[in-house]
């Protein structure tokens, strides 16, 4: 990992979505949104992104991606890895689920990392990576990856997060990595 | 604010790497990267445990921890490559080291790297979220990629965090990076 710069800090307290519209431009090739302490109001809900190209509006650039998971229930009655196929998306313009069926107990949460590269870049598509660790509504300790790209030759200037229903607490930091 | 070099601890023929120091609300993620992390017994395997602020000095035994273990393997021989979960790595609220890597080879040219990344150890209101990549080079012979994921079960502020080997003394280099 190059060295990060911290943009940005949005912090969520009962909120429907963060939306950041500023600070993704062409200066950094990579960028890093760390997001920790994320807590749903509505138990299982999908905590997710969307992006929006320049010039444009709404969320809902299209997207092809994957979803695997790893997964443990705290009685250990289940453990193991698989493709989620009910969380990736082909072409599709929904937000793309980082972290799916959260739990959304007083002490439960979720955290992690999602990378998006060059979203500036007018000639490729928009590649991104999400290492997800939470509670699962149903106790269980989940390790997703989501992956894929924003199949727009457009550059990206904004990205939304949001939980698929209800409202959300949590802090997402943006940095740039040069 | 970016990525702040906290401390390094390199042992040398030492039992345990610990970070007492530190580790506080001043960062929203803590990264732990491993450099040539040699066990002087074959066969060992690297691991974690963390003291919550409630037991300070504590002997690294009560915080439980449920957890997800997988891994990419290939042995020099080419006779075994495989991705596959690992159930014998993984916790159930159990409050031993999580393993990080099982099986590491302790040849002279042997080691293991990697990664680790802790979210917010300070909070009080949440269970805390940790994940790790490592790759060893493993006692038959083998290079293994390990994905441990899980949380630490307590809504108590973690303020220390301990490496070591299952058993036995090791050498490697450990940094601890403060983000935010």
């Amino acid at each position: 990992m190059g060295i990060p710069t911290l943009i940005s800090t949005s912090t969520a307290s009962d909120s429907s979505s963060i939306d950041i519209t500023s600070g993704i431009d062409s200066t950094y090739d990579e960028y890093m949104f760390v997001f920790t302490d994320v807590n749903p109001v509505t138990d299982g809900a999908h905590f997710s992104f969307q992006v929006n190209a320049d010039g444009q509006t709404g969320f809902n650039e299209t997207v092809t991606s994957t979803y695997f998971k790893v997964y443990h229930v705290e009685d250990d009655t289940d453990a193991n890895a698989g493709y989620d196929a009910g969380n990736d998306q082909a072409q599709g313009t929904a937000y793309q689920y980082l972290a799916a069926s959260m739990g959304n107990g007083s002490d439960e949460s979720g955290a992690g990392v999602l990378h998006l590269f060059n979203p500036s870049s007018t000639t490729y598509v928009k590649h991104f990576f999400s290492t997800a660790q939470y509670c699962h509504l149903s106790n269980y300790s989940i390790n997703a990856f989501a992956a894929g790209y924003i199949n727009t030759t457009s550059a990206i200037d904004e990205i939304s997060f949001k939980m698929s229903s209800g409202n959300f607490d949590g802090v997402i930091q943006m940095y740039g990595i040069s | 604010m970016a990525m702040t070099l906290i401390t390094t601890n390199t042992s040398s023929d030492a039992a345990t790497s610990d970070f007492t120091t530190g580790i506080d609300s001043t960062y929203k993620l803590y990264i732990f990267k491993f450099i040539d992390i040699n066990p002087a017994t074959n066969d060992k395997n690297f691991t974690f445990q963390v003291n919550a602020t409630d037991d300070p000095g504590g002997d690294y035994d009560v915080s439980a921890i449920t957890s997800t273990v997988f891994e990419s393997e290939h042995y020099e021989d080419d006779s075994i490559a495989r991705v596959r979960y690992e159930p014998n790595d993984d916790q159930a609220q159990g409050t031993a080291f999580q393993i990080l890597a099982e099986g590491m080879g302790n040849g002279g040219d042997e080691s293991l790297a990697g990664e680790m990344y802790l979210f917010n150890p300070s909070n009080t209101t949440y269970v805390k979220h940790f994940y790790a990549t490592t790759n060893a080079y493993r006692h038959p012979d083998s290079s293994r990629q390990t994905f441990a994921a899980g949380y630490i079960n307590d809504t108590t502020a973690i303020d220390d965090i301990r490496f070591q080997m299952s058993s036995g003394n090791f050498d490697g280099t450990i940094k601890m990076y403060g983000v935010g």
